[in-house]
């Protein structure tokens, strides 16, 4: 039977890069010396288990340049070696190393071998600082030649006599005379004589579970001297074993005489010490030894449909049952409401799956924030709070790379070099924080530094260069908003972190696209934070139901700001360009949903519709609408799975009755109806 | 099992009517078959794509075949059938006249489909069987829904998580 | 009725492909991810064979033959080490915690049929 390991590849691929991610997380930790045995293991099995995985899976490459990572971490977990920052930083090079073999190795790339040949001299010189390349060579892992090893003896032309006298608690190794007999009976024919020693115990204080019996035996055939041993190689330090040729004098090999080998009490004198720190590690870790399974996402994808489907055949159920008589129908009433609660319980758990700590996210800025203060020679300490906070897979996915702008722009333009801060009265590194928490169904990331704040009057002087109008009396809030748009920089130098026009518009679109917001916070000399505010989840929105032409749509209630029923002197009709509203002071585009849509059938005039004023972007636009339904959760499904991308349209829902209903894509419509009127 | 037997088993069709016109698919891209209801414009669709449905929590497209083809006349009722397909994990309901048979046909049985004035692109066509008389068109299905001139699918073929947001 | 084995591993794909490979020779195949749930595992329910991973977070695999050695039910059990340490100390350290015995990584899946059906075959 041949087992094709390919199938294993992929777990294998998930599990050494996060291993990696491990690895590199414990370096980090490392950092600055501080020597934490605990730390050091965990490095050290990521790297181990890493190498493991590609020798059995046949990545030589990634097994042999972890060998050397490994060697290494052992030597400093077994405590020969000390760790300073350039051994840190060079196993951190080490183990982007390791992700690029793996990368390479996955993807049937090449790697750079130059690069690991030299990370791969420079861990051996750490290893052996005093010696030189020749002498410090790993040697051939001992599996390989173990593996050969029993083709190249001699063999024994007749067979071999054994000679096998197992100590008496053999038995308490979980080891059995008769399989070993079984298995070299496999090599060719096994005579077996047993002996009994002379002294036997009287049967009265005859220990049955203890060995007492040795055997003589001879193998007959042409087996190795190897491939003999190997069968005692278990119990080699539990029995006296003699192997001789049969006939002696017709073998050539000198070693195959006898091999006498005796367990000293090694074994006993061993164990009390190792016994000694275990309990404590098994009980330590024992906390974070949570139990969990790997799931694909399809299938819980899968459990969150049959759940929506659920939800809606529940509501479907309670609209029905709405006008039956209460007295009359008391307990299928009950059942009713009783259903619908299981069912959001339900809903809840099982969205629950899908919720995976910020971690994943705030996990990867240590390292680049260790790289970027390195290469701008500032000192930032990054602390993270709130990182067990959990948010959906989706906005995980997709929160990452705002995330990082922030984080760049903090390091590039916040936090000042040390020699500034010292003379601004400031510690000489800077602090960076990340927080993550829960507020009324929404996740909000706060990103704050400590560094010299953004300048009001920089920001105004900017903007005016920019032939953007501002007021020198705007009000904070109004001049940071300037941030966001487009192409804006107040960056006098253009560094090569962030760019040029660092691209806060970016950030901003990126984070409404989730249907979040985003605000700047700032005071000139102590720092920045900027509050990112999410929804917890991209599968369910709140929605605002629409009717049109008696057609139903659902626009997202982060959406909407306001709606309301227009008077006619509200309403301007631009020549040639479409309808304009006027809110307060404040004039909008205005299009009507039976022409964004295509709704067959005449509109109503609009002063007798109703506008639902959106925003996205900045951009405020009023969307006419015959009516207002409700306001709902809606299941978000993809009409992209089964059909294509529609204009205006972010996804589809499923109403009550198991109809479709579309929803309005806020960002699009906004972006391209309100902008082509105002242009 | 002697080989020829195996070459010998014959492949299903499902056979269904537009206007005067017999045509078979392969049975094994067939899901279901249902009724035609509550259908879900979609904006900026051609004529013969009439909307969406909700199977079950998947929501698909539905192709009325008898617009799309200028056969039969394209009327809805109670006895309108679709037909939900399944290719290659996409989903799609087509709209025919009527659903006839389940037709077993041997590989002789089947004549290659000549360049004739059939009434779509003869290369959606797999070849044409003569069954009690009567003349069955036999679709290429797969090809048909995937064709760039049927526009039911993005051309790059994208595929978003289905949770996700579509991005702008 | 199929020999019970505890692969104990965790490492994913080590422990699918154990547990892949000795399923295909007909073992009734068991996996834990340290030896934390191996113990407890084991405490649940007897198996034939119990073969671990040597480096696990949690508890690692010469404690957990030492634990298992340590019950009654598992005094005469084989119990094998997987190990990528093929040093004379390591195996000595693992027969000392009570081991039968061990398997070299790397290995081949009939490496491991051939080795487990030596010992429960």
């Amino acid at each position: 039977m041949a087992i094709d390991l390919a199938r294993f590849h992929q777990a294998f691929f998930e599990e050494g890069f996060e291993r990696v991610d491990a690895m590199e997380q414990g370096l980090l930790q490392l950092e600055g010396g501080a020597n934490n045995a605990e730390t050091v293991n965990d490095i050290f099995r990521a790297a181990h288990s890493i190498k493991g995985g590609a020798a059995t899976f046949g990545f030589t490459a990634v097994a042999e340049f972890t060998h050397h990572v490994e060697t290494l971490l052992d030597s400093i977990r077994n405590g020969s070696r000390g760790v300073d920052d350039a051994l840190v930083s060079l196993l951190l090079r080490s183990s982007d190393q390791v992700r690029a073999l793996l990368t390479a190795a996955r993807d049937g790339g090449q790697a750079d071998a130059e690069l690991s040949a030299r990370l791969q001299h420079e861990l051996q010189q750490a290893l052996h600082p005093d010696s030189s390349d020749a002498d410090s060579a790993i040697p051939v892992p001992d599996e390989v030649s173990h593996a050969v090893a029993g083709s190249q003896a001699a063999p024994g032309e007749a067979g071999w006599r054994i000679r096998f006298a197992p100590h008496a608690d053999l038995f308490a190794s979980g080891n059995d005379p008769l399989r070993i007999f079984g298995a070299l009976a496999e090599l060719g024919r096994l005579d077996v004589v047993a002996r009994h020693p002379g002294d036997l115990p009287g049967f009265s204080s005859l220990d049955p579970v203890q060995c007492l019996t040795a055997w003589d035996l001879v193998l007959h055939g042409s087996s190795s001297l190897d491939s003999v041993r190997e069968m005692f190689a278990w119990v080699e330090d539990e029995c006296d074993l003699q192997i001789e040729p049969l006939r002696a004098a017709t073998v050539a090999e000198p070693s195959a005489k006898v091999v006498p080998i005796h367990a000293p009490a090694a074994a006993a004198s061993a164990a009390p010490a190792s016994a000694a720190t275990a309990p404590a590690n098994a009980a330590k870790s024992r906390a974070h030894a949570d139990s969990s399974i790997r799931v694909s996402t399809d299938k819980i994808d899968g459990l969150i449909n049959l759940v929506g489907e659920l939800v809606i055949t529940q509501a479907s159920l309670t609209q029905y049952t709405q006008g039956l008589d209460p007295l009359v129908h008391e307990r299928l009433l009950a059942a009713v409401q009783q259903l619908e609660h299981t069912a959001r319980l339900l809903q809840e758990s099982v969205m629950s799956t899908r919720m995976l700590p910020i971690d994943s996210v705030f996990s990867r800025f240590p390292r680049m924030v260790h790289d970027l203060a390195a290469r701008l020679d500032k000192q930032v300490k990054l602390q993270t709070i709130g990182e067990g906070t959990e948010l959906d897979k989706s906005v995980i996915e997709r929160i990452g790379d705002p995330l990082t702008h922030l984080v760049r722009n903090c390091i590039d333009h916040g936090i000042e070099s040390p020699q500034d801060r010292s003379a601004a009265g400031k510690p000489a590194h800077g602090t960076l924080t990340l927080t993550a928490a829960h507020q009324g169904g929404q996740i909000v990331i706060e990103v704050i530094d400590d560094g010299r704040g953004l300048s009001r009057s920089r920001i105004i002087a900017k903007a005016r260069s920019n032939g953007l109008a501002i007021s020198d009396n705007a009000s904070d809030a109004e001049v940071f908003n300037l941030i966001f748009a487009p192409g804006f920089s107040t960056a006098s130098e253009v560094t090569d972190v962030s760019g040029r026009g660092v691209g806060m518009d970016v950030v901003r679109r990126n984070i409404e696209q989730l249907g979040g917001e985003v605000e700047l916070k700032s005071v000139e000399g102590s720092g920045t934070t900027v509050r990112i505010r999410l929804p917890l989840t991209l599968a369910i929105i709140d929605g605002m139901f629409i009717d049109v032409g008696g057609e139903t749509f659902v626009v997202p209630l982060n959406g909407v700001i306001e709606s309301l029923q227009p008077l006619p002197e509200q309403i301007k009709r631009v020549a040639g360009q479409g309808m304009v509203l006027k809110v307060r002071d404040e004039y909008m585009p205005m299009i009507s949903a039976h022409d964004l849509y295509r709704v067959p059938g005449a509109a109503k005039p609009p002063h007798q519709a109703i506008a639902v004023v959106l925003e996205a972007e900045g951009c405020k636009l009023a969307l006419l609408v015959d009516e207002l339904i409700g306001q709902q959760q809606a299941v978000i499904k993809s009409l992209e799975a089964h059909y294509r991308r529609v204009f205006g349209v972010a996804g589809a829902t499923i109403l009550g009755d198991g109809r479709v209903a579309l929803i309005v894509d806020v960002t699009e419509v906004v972006r391209n109806c309100g902008r082509a009127l105002a242009a | 099992m002697k080989p020829q037997e195996i070459k010998q088993n014959p492949r299903e069709y499902l056979s269904f009517t537009l206007g005067d016109e017999e045509y078979g698919i392969d049975i094994l891209a067939v899901q279901e078959i249902r009724g035609y209801d509550a259908v879900t414009r979609v904006p900026d669709a051609p004529e013969y794509i009439k909307g969406l449905v909700n199977l079950r929590g998947t929501i698909a497209p539905v192709v009325d075949l008898r617009i799309r083809f200028k056969l039969g006349n394209a009327e809805y009722d109670h006895l309108t059938v679709m037909i939900v397909l399944n290719i290659g994990g996409r989903i799609v309901g087509i709209v025919v006249d009527s659903v006839c048979d389940v037709v077993p046909l041997l590989p002789e049985q089947i004549a290659p489909a000549p360049e004739f004035g059939a009434s779509f692109d003869s290369s959606y066509l797999q070849g044409l069987a003569n069954v009690n008389d009567r003349m069955l068109i036999l679709m290429d299905i797969d090809k048909l829904l995937h064709s760039a001139e049927l526009a039911l699918y993005a051309p790059a073929e994208s595929q978003d998580l289905p949770q996700m947001m579509a991005a702008a | 009725m199929s020999n019970r084995i505890l692969a104990v591993d965790d490492s994913t794909s080590m422990r699918q492909m154990v547990t892949f490979t000795l399923s295909s020779a007909g073992f009734d195949v068991t996996e834990a991810e340290d030896g934390v749930v191996a113990l407890s595992l084991a405490r649940k329910q007897k198996f034939d064979l119990v073969l671990a991973d040597v480096n696990m977070p949690n508890m690692d695999g010469l404690t957990l033959v030492r634990e298992l050695r340590g019950l009654s039910e598992y005094k005469f059990t084989p119990l094998l080490m997987l190990t990528t340490e093929s040093t004379p100390e390591k195996k000595l350290e693992g027969k000392a915690a009570g081991a039968t015995g061990w398997m070299v990584k790397p290995f081949v899946p009939e490496q491991l049929i051939s080795t487990i059906k030596r010992v429960i075959g």
